[in-house]
């Protein structure tokens, strides 16, 4: 009995004494967040910091609080983390800070390329990165006989093949429920066309051109092959598909993959042949139909001083080499030093690796997504035309800048 | 009651009204008629994980003085009513001149995001209303001519469909026409057509909603209906039979009568509910085949940029479109309270 209890003193002594090693805050941290396993991995780091008190608060709908969250003097949350995408909702409003300061007396060991820098100055840490790329199912290609596809051409022969074979009458799947994702798979397959969403250097739209039709009339050649259901599938949905065994073949989320490849959620034989391939081209093009992602930590700009460093420096913990264990690993792909990747992870690595654009950081760029969302459905329903869903998209979206005040 | 009564009788709820009613509603009109200040954008170079790339980012500092002067932004009249994504008056009358035929200028406008809710909006509070007042009636007279023991657990049972939280009970319904689910695998047998999609096709996607309006609401009306026929009159109703009235008859002579009243309530209150219909196209991710008011409000403010103003606009068009909506029964109640 009382060796026991010396055991687990000691147990508890040394995690405690791993938890707060050379992380000690004398300030209050506050972090609102999406909610997810790598999300709370970062959120628990930071919370180990000893000294002061760290409260967490992670959701799905973190960018509905985060922004008026932020707006206050103080501000309610000392920090926010964010991806590409949402950092411009913060920067738009003028709510978190600059951190150079900051990295300059606490955050030298940080490495260069983690800080993400707009207009020279720093404004937020990375830590993961993310980006969609194929995961196809090898033993049905291996069946079928044909290579792993690197266009979207490709898919369209393979997926035509398949249901030829009788393999499955819907082999292709897609994160195209309307709205978000639906518009984030324009986004991809009008970079991948080579298309560029504005006239240069201004806040005017410019998609309905040959790419965004071409891009459509792509995504209308691949929901062919896709269960009718598709605008009502969101990630979540589609991967449940493949893990079903009625998808072969799709453009997925690398952050999602360890999760259709564990042994949960689907039979042997689907999930230990579910393969990660590399990003998808388009129409003969170099650069993906994808876009990259990372997702990132913000200092809120009204916080005192003290609350700005301790959050600065518990954050700096949440994503510091400390947090990586074998339960954390496979979680993400890590921006993080002593990282190693899993094949889960090969995706994403070449993605990086072929020159995927990054998703567009723009201050107006949120209102594309949401214009686009609700206006190309009803082209892939064949209600109207290509040139008339890209139309009223770049119409809601003229309406909404202006009354954002990006265009007159 | 003299008036000092009175007024402190009803000081509370007055006083909460114009607090958590009046005021808001305030609020929101003085932000649809006001859009943000011009932004100054400033091209700068953005360096992150993946390389550095030129790209234009908000200049704060450029009108700072101007935004915190007015920190609502610059006043814009009814810009935004007018603007597409609302009322599309210039659109409006561009249709009109560029269209060939009544039926291309109908199709025209239900592209305009508003004019799509609003069909979508009327049509289900108009087929949604009727049928949860009629179904709510015959479930009450039914149950009300059950034998008294199982009274209470059919009272249960029938009031279920309104206990379970809407999105929940939307999701239920959601899974079972999904076509591998029981109802969907079903209507493709009966159909004969085994890509038959209730999610893929607007108008199924349409009596889906609707179907689910009606099961979510029809409780309410029950509920009322029950205990409005615990005041039936047995004498009047007995009278009725021994003149040899049927089953029918004492419904239709007797029954109806006395219920109207809350006819009237029920109505009222269903047709802002329905006019609200916003949870079943969210947990049925129908925004692709019908959307509603509360939905576009929805949209503008889920976005990674909130659209304050626009969402500010839709609400005031709710509000009217729900007052003129209960205007006609509003009317009827208050000639009658004169009459009296």
């Amino acid at each position: 009995m009382f060796l026991k209890r010396v055991a687990l003193a000691s147990v508890l002594a040394i995690s405690a004494a791993t938890a707060h090693a050379g992380c000690q805050i004398s300030g209050n941290v506050s972090i609102v967040g999406n909610e997810f396993p790598a999300i709370h991995t970062v959120a628990n780091g930071a919370a180990a910091c000893m000294g002061g008190e760290v409260k967490i608060n992670l959701t799905a709908d973190h960018q509905k609080i985060n922004v008026d969250g932020m707006s206050g003097n103080p501000a309610e949350y000392s920090s926010a983390i964010i991806a590409n995408s949402s950092i411009v909702a913060l920067m738009n409003e003028g709510v978190i800070r600059p951190l150079d300061d900051l990295v300059a007396v606490h955050g030298q060991d940080i490495p260069k390329n983690q800080l993400i820098t707009i207009g020279g100055k720093v404004m937020a840490v990375a830590f993961m990165a993310n980006a969609q790329t194929l995961a196809y199912r090898k033993d049905v290609l291996a069946e079928i006989g044909v290579d792993v596809p690197s266009s979207y051409e490709e898919v369209l022969e393979t997926a035509e093949k398949i249901r030829a074979a009788g393999l499955s009458q819907y082999p292709v799947g897609g994160a195209y429920a309307a709205g978000w994702n639906l518009a984030q798979e324009f986004v991809n397959m009008y970079i991948g066309h080579g298309g560029a969403f504005y006239k240069p250097g201004t806040a005017e739209v410019a998609i309905n051109n040959e790419q965004g039709v071409a891009a459509l009339e792509m995504m209308k050649a691949l929901t062919e092959y896709m269960n009718p259901d598709f605008l009502t599938h969101d990630s979540n949905a589609t991967g449940a598909e493949m893990e079903a065994g009625n998808v072969m073949i799709m453009n997925m989320w690398g952050s999602r993959m360890g999760r259709l490849m564990d042994d949960e959620g689907a039979e042997e034989q689907v999930y230990s042949n579910i393969t990660v391939g590399g990003p998808l081209t388009v129409d003969g093009g170099s650069t993906p139909a994808s876009t990259l992602w990372w997702d990132g930590w913000t200092v809120a700009k009204n916080v005192s001083d003290e609350d700005a460093v301790a959050t600065f420096l518990a954050m700096k913990h949440g994503t510091s080499p400390a947090i990586l264990n074998a339960e954390t690993m496979g979680q993400a792909v890590w921006m993080i030093e002593g990282y190693t990747p899993a094949p889960v992870n090969d995706g994403v690595f070449a993605a990086i690796a072929a020159g995927t654009t990054s998703y567009p950081m723009l201050p107006y760029h949120g209102l594309l997504h949401t214009a686009l969302g609700a206006n190309i459905a009803d082209f892939l329903l064949g209600k109207e035309s290509a040139e008339q869903a890209l139309a009223d998209a770049e119409a809601a979206y003229t309406a909404a800048a202006k009354e954002k005040g990006f265009l007159n | 009651m003299k008036h000092k009564p009175f007024f402190w009788f009803v000081f509370p709820s007055a006083l909460a009204m114009l607090l958590f009613i009046f005021f808001p509603i305030v609020s929101v009109i003085v932000q649809s008629v006001h859009v943000e200040h011009e932004q100054v954008i400033k091209i700068v170079e953005t360096c992150d994980l993946f390389g550095c790339k030129e790209s234009t980012t908000v200049d704060h500092d450029a009108n700072a003085a101007l935004r915190s002067e007015r920190p609502l932004g610059q006043f814009s009249g009814l810009k935004i009513y007018a603007d597409r994504n609302h009322l599309a008056i210039d659109d409006l009358g561009g249709n009109w001149t560029s269209s060939k035929s009544w039926r291309d200028f109908g199709t025209q406008i239900l592209n305009l995001p508003f004019y799509k809710a609003i069909t979508f909006t009327l049509v289900f509070t108009f087929v949604v209303t009727p049928l949860v007042i009629i179904f709510g009636f015959v479930v009450a007279v039914s149950v009300n001519s059950a034998v008294k023991k199982i009274r209470g657990p059919l009272i249960f049972f029938s009031l279920l469909p309104m206990m379970i939280t809407p999105l929940v009970g939307a999701l239920i319904l959601f899974w079972m026409v999904d076509a591998r689910g029981i109802v969907g695998s079903t209507l493709q047998y009966l159909a004969g057509d085994p890509d038959l999609s209730v999610k893929a096709s607007t108008p199924l996607t349409w009596v889906m909603l609707m179907v689910y309006g009606v099961w979510h609401a029809a409780p309410f009306a029950f509920i009322v209906y029950y205990a409005g026929l615990q005041s039936v009159s047995q004498d009047t109703l007995e009278a009725a039979r021994v003149d040899g009235a049927n089953r029918w008859l004492q419904i239709r002579h007797v029954i109806i009568p006395h219920l109207l009243p809350l006819t009237t309530f029920i109505a009222l209150m269903q047709l802002m509910d329905n006019f609200r219909v916003f949870e079943p196209i969210v947990s049925f991710s129908a925004e692709a085949h019908a959307t509603s008011l509360s939905w576009a409000i929805y949209n503008d403010l889920g976005g990674e940029t909130r659209q304050l103003s626009s969402a500010a606009a839709t609400s005031v068009l709710t509000i009217i479109g729900v007052a003129i909506l209960l205007s006609p029964v509003l009317v009827r109640t208050w000639r009658e309270y004169d009459r009296k």
